[in-house]
């Protein structure tokens, strides 16, 4: 009867325990008991430089920080409240300059350009542009902009700072985008979307929260940069111009040049600053952490 | 034969002759397709007769998918595909360049393997489509929206959520959404690319019973690796093999007794 | 043909046609002995045969089962889906020829050593012979798949219903002479209508052959040559 193939024998033959190579365990043990070791000790570094600036900033931090301007040279007191300012002005102008470059050029590769020659170039550019020296770029802005406009200038200082987070946008844009589905694109084209339309209303929308995590860390990125900033924006130990021009105190420069003051209180703005630029970059990359996983998760 | 007149006739060939006196809807004509260099499909030529079901099966690479992209030109979004040849859609040729893809797109509605839905609300997916090529007020947008959602069988488990991600619903749900997406555009022919692989077969039972109800208003082409689901919902079985057509015909006949050895061993399993 | 992909496919199928080849070779036995058991009022044989018919009713239910799992496990389609349905088909009309020959079988028992006319003898026996001759040509044309064989068989049933026929008559003449034959001649006119019965069972079978072949169902009817309806009795002589 055919009901006998549901009863058919099992014919597995089983392999003998045993078989697999003392060596492999070995080995297996061996490599996974190095990688640990070498994330903690990543990790460990990690935790010290932040301790050690929780200990110093900490103490440094009062109300006065955020209020007073920063001191002369054998001043007692004072705060770091212009170049907190100057900060931000700084880096929002980079990153309202970045934005919408490195995205439609992250967008041109990701949707037009793909595997072009032009494309590939650009790609090649941008990818040595993600690794330049930061110093170059604020070498390059001081030719093109601060000669010309005969002195520093807060703009140079964003220009010099969006063409570090250019590359950064250009390569995250074009990495989300990617991402998109083809078939998703196919999809739109089907119901007879033009591809502007597509690419607007579809492939942005799908990416988008990969896009904004891109345009955060490269806020973070050069929120931090000191090196284009002493060529540019220089720095200032008092209220900037509201017209830029002249040079913008900043917190980069700033913790440099505290840092290796000879004066106590200007050591001790060094830490506060460099803790409250950690914190800032730290809570950046926190908040795009959670919109990448927001996005995971839908 | 000898003494008696044999008269061999069936109800498959009776069911054919009922089945054919539909209007042809498509008509292709000598139609080649170029991946690079590579020909995959061979001098084509079939005709898809208006509101009946066409399936076309063959194993992978066969260049049914490619048959159906060259419907909606959708092929044409990668620079190195393309076609020669004539696919007369109501007497126009789609190939030729003064068609406006854009159009013939709204026109030919194609849904996909996997479920596309839009990042967007289960009411703009649909809206998305409608906007496109009609500019409506408000009410009437949704009087379409609900229309379309019907039309899929998908208002009564969506038409509390409109408002929601269309990413949130289940992949047949998904599906439908899709659909429902596409006959809003109120096309004249909707090109299914295996629609149901990626279901379970509950979301695959619903989308054929779909096929079935749109088949009184929609010219369907379908591509699908199930022979059985083509057995099921088609009225016309195109087998094709190697970038050709090997049989065309009534999907009774092509399932009950093909013609070709080819098409008899590949819906029987002996292919290889 | 070809080999499916999966070879317990081909093992399923393989499986049908060996038990009705295996029906076939029963329900040939069977009609041989039960005529023979007639003719020559050999109980044993009888008996022989009407034990001999379980077999084949076990064998069609194996069949049906076989071929309903194998559509419910691999959805046959074209050539293999007439082939499983075909299994089932003849299976039916061999397992009603073992009926038959089983009937003809208990009406030998019956009959015993009864008087029995030589011409009407001579008349089963020759019907018999040509009913037997179409069972092994059509379960051939079923082993060989070999349409034009099974149209054959299909055409030559009308001689039977033609010998039939005058059978009857036979019969009926010999009830009317005398009142006393009328209770195995009835046996008899039993047992030739389940042997012409039997005849068209193997156009039955001829038919699912031609379809299993061709795909095609024979539309046309068959010859019929079975005139005993037509056949009156002048009572009250």
């Amino acid at each position: 009867m055919d009901t006998a193939v549901y009863d058919q024998a099992s014919t597995v033959a089983h392999v003998p325990w045993g078989r697999v190579r003392r060596s492999r365990y070995l080995a297996d043990r061996v490599l996974k008991i190095a990688c640990t070791l070498f994330t903690l000790l990543g990790a460990f570094v990690l935790g010290w430089i932040l301790l050690m600036l929780l200990v110093e900033g900490i103490g440094g931090l009062s109300p006065a920080v955020f209020t007073e301007t920063t001191p002369g040279p054998g001043t007692e007191g004072g705060g770091i409240a212009n170049a907190i300012v100057g900060s931000l002005v700084l880096t929002t102008l980079g990153i309202v300059v970045a934005t919408p470059i490195g995205v439609l050029a992250g967008t041109y590769l990701a949707e037009y350009g793909k595997g072009s020659t032009l494309a590939t170039i650009i790609r090649f550019v941008n990818d040595i542009l993600l690794a330049a020296p930061s110093i170059l770029i604020g070498l390059f802005v001081y030719i093109l902009m601060v000669q010309p406009m005969g002195g520093y200038s807060g703009w140079a200082g964003g220009v010099a700072l969006a063409i570090i987070a250019i590359p950064v946008i250009v390569r995250s844009t074009e990495d989300m985008l990617r991402l998109v589905p083809g078939s998703l694109r196919e999809a739109g084209a089907a119901l007879g979307a033009p591809m502007s339309k597509v690419i607007v209303a579809i492939s942005w929308k799908a990416a988008r929260a990969g896009m904004v995590t891109g345009v955060i860390l490269a806020t973070a990125r050069i929120a931090g940069e000191t090196a284009p900033l002493l060529f540019t924006a220089l720095n200032n130990t008092f209220w900037f111009s509201p017209t830029l021009m002249g040079g913008v105190s900043n917190l980069p420069v700033t913790i440099y040049q505290f840092a290796l003051a000879p004066y106590p209180n200007w050591r001790e703005l060094a830490w506060a600053g460099a803790l409250i630029i950690t914190l800032s970059i730290l809570a950046l990359s926190i908040v795009a952490r959670l919109l990448l996983k927001k996005d995971n998760v839908r | 034969m000898s003494t008696i007149a044999l008269n061999t006739s069936s109800a498959i060939g009776n069911a054919a002759a009922a089945d054919t006196g539909a209007p042809v809807r498509i008509a292709v004509k000598n139609l080649n397709f170029y991946y690079g260099d590579f020909r995959s499909l061979k001098d084509i030529s079939i005709d898809f007769y208006d509101r009946q079901v066409t399936a076309l099966i063959g194993p992978s690479g066969c260049g049914k998918s490619t048959l159906l992209r060259t419907f909606n030109r959708i092929y044409s979004l990668y620079p190195e595909q393309r076609a020669d040849g004539q696919i007369l859609l109501d007497g126009q040729n789609v190939l030729s360049p003064n068609i406006d893809v854009n159009e013939l797109r709204a026109r030919v509605g194609m849904v996909f393997q996997k479920p596309t839905p839009f990042p967007m609300s289960i009411y703009d997916n649909i809206a998305f489509g409608i906007r496109l090529y009609e500019k409506l007020p408000k009410s009437e947008l949704d009087g379409r929206v609900e229309e379309a959602l019907r039309k899929a069988a998908l208002w009564d488990e969506a038409k509390d959520k409109l408002r929601q991600s269309g990413m949130g619903l289940s992949g047949g749900q998904q599906q439908r959404l899709c659909i429902a997406r596409t006959i809003a555009q109120k096309p004249e022919v909707i090109l299914l690319d295996e629609p149901t692989s990626a279901l379970d077969p509950i979301s695959t039972g619903k989308i054929e019973e779909l096929i079935e109800q749109l088949r009184s208003e929609f010219t369907i082409v379908i591509v699908t690796h199930n022979m059985q689901q083509a057995a099921r919902i088609s009225q016309f079985t195109a087998f094709m093999y190697l970038g050709e057509l090997v049989e065309f015909g009534p999907t009774t006949k092509m399932f009950m007794n093909p013609t070709k050895k080819q098409t008899q061993d590949y819906i029987t399993g002996r292919f290889g | 043909m070809a080999e499916h992909i999966v070879s317990s496919y081909d093992n399923d199928l393989q499986g049908l046609r060996q038990r009705i080849s295996e029906m076939g070779g029963i329900a040939e036995k069977m009609l041989v002995e039960s005529i023979a058991a007639l003719v020559r009022h050999d109980k044993g044989l009888a008996q022989n045969v009407v034990i001999s018919d379980k077999r084949l009713d076990v064998l069609q239910r194996e069949v049906e089962e076989s071929a309903i799992l194998t559509i419910a496990r691999r959805q046959p389609l074209a050539v293999d889906l007439r082939e499983t349905i075909s299994a089932i088909r003849i299976s039916g009309d061999v397992e009603r020829i073992g009926d038959m020959a089983k009937n003809i079988g208990k009406r030998a028992l019956a009959i015993g050593d009864d008087f029995q006319p030589q011409k009407i003898v001579v008349g089963l026996q020759h019907m018999g012979d040509l009913v037997l001759g179409q069972l092994k040509d059509v379960l051939d044309a079923y082993a060989q798949k070999d349409t034009e064989k099974a149209l054959d068989v299909w055409k030559r049933d009308g001689a039977i219903d033609a010998l039939y026929t005058s059978l009857f008559r036979e019969l009926l003449t010999y009830m009317m002479e005398d009142p006393r034959n009328i209770s195995f001649c009835t046996h008899l006119l039993f047992c030739a209508k389940n042997i012409e019965r039997i005849g068209d069972h193997t156009t039955n079978i001829a038919e699912t052959v031609h379809y299993l072949v061709t795909g095609e169902t024979l539309a046309i009817d068959r010859p019929k040559n079975d005139r005993s309806i037509d056949a009156t009795v002048a009572t009250g002589a």
